[in-house]
């Protein structure tokens, strides 16, 4: 019989993937010469007191993180925080002050413009909050916007827009104009126009905000779903936190033009670092963000058991730790099963929980089942289980936090 | 002394334009002779070929250009103000007149537009290009008919460049305007698909600025319009010239019947240039 007794939760990520954007340091300051701001950014004062001191504009200050491969990053903060800077600082939209953008380890802010260019027109691509079709051009013309520019040739970069229409649901909108279509269909143009150069990066800034609720809801859905398809490197500006909630690998907040925590949904609602950002996702359902891996703990209480073991220094082993049931493990870590004190048999009925389900799909079965659930990965590997009182504290600390 | 001083300097204005417009005429001779010899093809060209075509026919293209860009009413009204024009025995002198207009119109477009692009891209040529624009637009134009003259004698050349400096600046301000009022984001995205300057340009702001351009292009044509009768006193000819006549002559019926059919051609002109601004059929854009 093996006991362990971790004292980690269960790790949600699956190791790191390879780092596309390393971003290092960036500021950026709106004034012909950013020395005094930043000079006195560096002895601490803040976005307001440099306004007031020398009248510049602070958008962003030392911003520093790293965009993995294939992952959503979503930049959150309130209005004028510099989320919007950030994004436009990442294809040099807006020239940085001073730091490093380095794309696949060669730095964007060195690049000559002609060479900038190049990288925009092969590798990424971005999406507006405005839509920002141009109202001249059909559908299609817009979608083959970026193929046009880069000197593909008339039938390539129409084939290839026709194709990110149809991705988005609009092959048969292609020769309309953005006045004939709905908001919600100019944005699927927007995306298709970013999607039809089929870039590795994407930048969304606040894409889907001016959308009314459901068709936000559709738009997260439809990129999730692009995403699945090929994952691309999303960079998405949001003040949404539902939004950010619902669609981030990762999220990085910002204040007043710094990041004050970078971390997965869960890490964020889990330990916020400051009121702010606590405040910030005050509100969010934390049961519909959490999925049952977040919650999972394998701690002292948690006994396991292996399959091979004999039964009976096993049940001598409950009584002794005071535990009232133990987790059964085959060989590979796969969940068999839970084998209860009071009896020598496993336990019927309790079928453990998949680790990507939402915490709010778990409420009944934690409520009902005799023991703490066992939560399983995909391959039925067991990440350990979720209590009652575990649950109870997770809902109170999301929806009654401010009470 | 300070009055000494300042009409010194006052009479200094006088003397130096003075020296200017000779030295240009000592010096630079052969330069205006090309221009005139430019000018002079280009007009006689249009000209030509507007009196070439016979009445019915030019007539017909004009009355079947408010059709498609108009409407049925605007088409009849265009016909019945050419078969008025024709009825009057003015066909010639209004013909001549439309050709005055449309060559000032292409040599503003041909200088006003590029001015436009140049100054809504530059900070400093905006505030070279609004001072030169106040200067033709304020200065009056019976001002610079005088070096105009002196430079390219009486006829259809001073005639078509009085006009062009006096009709430009709307050409001009317009296009600027257009380019700025381009929506900030459309430009972004311009730029994020990686659209080279020129690319910008073309496919981005002159399309979208195109509305305010064509209000620009209806505009010049109405100052052309507005100068011909001080261009014909320089030796313009076409409708100015009959205008002119019928003042000397003290002519009320020739009077009217010019000025009737200067109003009839500004309204055509008007009308049909407005629609390339607005879509056709005066739907907005």
């Amino acid at each position: 019989m093996t006991l362990i007794l971790p004292s980690e939760t269960a790790s949600s990520s699956t190791g790191p993937a390879e780092v596309r954007l390393e971003v290092r340091r960036l500021c950026k300051i709106f004034a012909d010469d950013p020395r005094p701001a930043l000079s006195l950014l560096e002895a601490g004062a803040g976005k307001a007191e440099v306004l007031r001191r020398l009248n510049v504009n602070v958008g962003v200050v030392d911003a520093s993180f790293d965009i993995r491969a294939g992952e959503i990053f979503v930049i959150m903060g309130l209005s004028g925080s510099g989320k919007s800077t950030m994004v436009r600082l990442l294809n040099r939209l807006i020239e940085p002050s001073r730091g490093e953008i380095r794309l696949d380890g060669r730095d964007l802010t060195r690049l000559p413009k002609r060479e900038l260019v190049e990288v925009l027109r092969r590798d990424m691509s971005m999406v507006f909050q405005s839509f920002a079709l141009l109202p001249n051009r059909t559908a299609l013309e817009n979608a083959a916007f970026g193929l046009e520019v880069a000197g593909v040739g008339k039938a390539a970069r129409r084939a290839a827009a026709l194709r990110a229409l149809e991705q988005v649901g609009l092959g048969a909108y292609a020769g309309r104009y953005p006045r004939e279509l709905s908001g919600g269909m100019q944005q699927r143009v927007g995306l298709a126009r970013a999607l039809a150069k089929n870039p590795t990066i994407m930048l969304m800034d606040e894409a889907f905000s001016a959308l009314d609720p459901l068709i936000r809801a559709e738009m997260q859905n439809e990129l999730l779903r692009l995403q699945r398809e090929q994952a691309r490197t999303i960079v998405f500006i949001s003040h949404d936190a539902e939004e950010a909630m619902r669609i981030a690998d990762r999220i990085a907040v910002m204040e007043d033009g710094r990041i004050v925590q970078i971390g997965t949904p869960a890490e964020i609602l889990r330990e916020p670092a400051d009121e702010y950002v606590r405040a910030f996702f005050r509100g969010v359902d934390s049961s519909r963000v959490l999925r049952a891996r977040d919650l999972a703990r394998c701690d002292a209480a948690t006994v396991l058991l292996d399959e091979a073991d004999d039964r009976r220094p096993a049940l001598r082993r409950l009584s002794e730790l005071g535990a009232g049931y133990g987790y059964v493990r085959d060989r590979a870590g796969r969940f068999r099963g839970v084998l209860s004190r009071d009896g020598a048999d496993l336990l019927d009925g309790v079928e453990p929980a998949a680790g990507d389900a939402p915490v709010h799909a778990l409420l009944r079965r934690v409520a009902t089942a005799p023991c703490p659930l066992p939560v399983v990965d995909g391959q039925g590997v067991f990440l350990g289980v979720v209590s009652r009182a575990a649950l109870l504290e997770t809902l109170d600390r999301g929806s009654l936090g401010d009470g | 002394m300070d009055e000494d001083l300042a009409a010194a300097i006052g009479g200094g204005i006088g003397v130096w334009s003075e020296r200017l417009v000779n030295a240009i005429l000592d010096h630079g001779q052969p330069a205006l002779d090309v221009v005139a010899a430019l000018v002079d093809g280009f007009g006689g060209a249009i000209d030509g070929a507007l009196l070439g075509a016979p009445p019915w026919a030019l007539g017909g293209a004009i009355t079947a250009a408010a059709l498609w860009r108009v409407g049925k009413g605007f088409a009849l009204f265009t016909a019945l103000a050419f078969a008025a024009i024709f009825a009057m025995d003015l066909w010639e002198p209004t013909v001549s007149t439309l050709g005055l207009v449309l060559a000032s119109t292409a040599l503003s477009l041909a200088a006003g537009v590029p001015l436009g692009i140049w100054m809504a891209r530059s900070r400093i040529a905006d505030g070279l290009g609004k001072t030169l624009l106040d200067l033709m637009q304020t200065m009056p134009a019976f001002v610079y008919l005088i070096p105009a003259v002196m430079f390219f004698g009486l006829g259809r050349v001073p005639g078509i460049i009085a006009t062009v400096i006096f009709a430009m600046p709307p050409a001009v301000r317009l296009t600027a305007l257009g380019i700025r009022q381009v929506p900030p984001e459309l430009v972004e995205a311009g730029r994020a698909f990686g659209c080279r300057d020129h690319q910008l340009l073309f496919k981005v702001q002159l399309p979208n600025a195109l509305p305010s351009i064509m209000a620009g292009v209806n505009q010049t044509m109405m100052m052309a319009l507005s100068m011909i009768v001080v261009a014909s006193m320089i030796g313009a000819g076409g409708l100015g010239n009959v205008v002119l006549q019928g003042i000397q002559r003290l002519d009320i019926g020739l009077g009217v019947e010019s000025g009737l059919a200067v109003v009839l051609l500004a309204v055509v002109i008007d009308r049909i240039t407005q629609s390339f601004g607005t879509g056709r059929g005066g739907k907005a854009r």
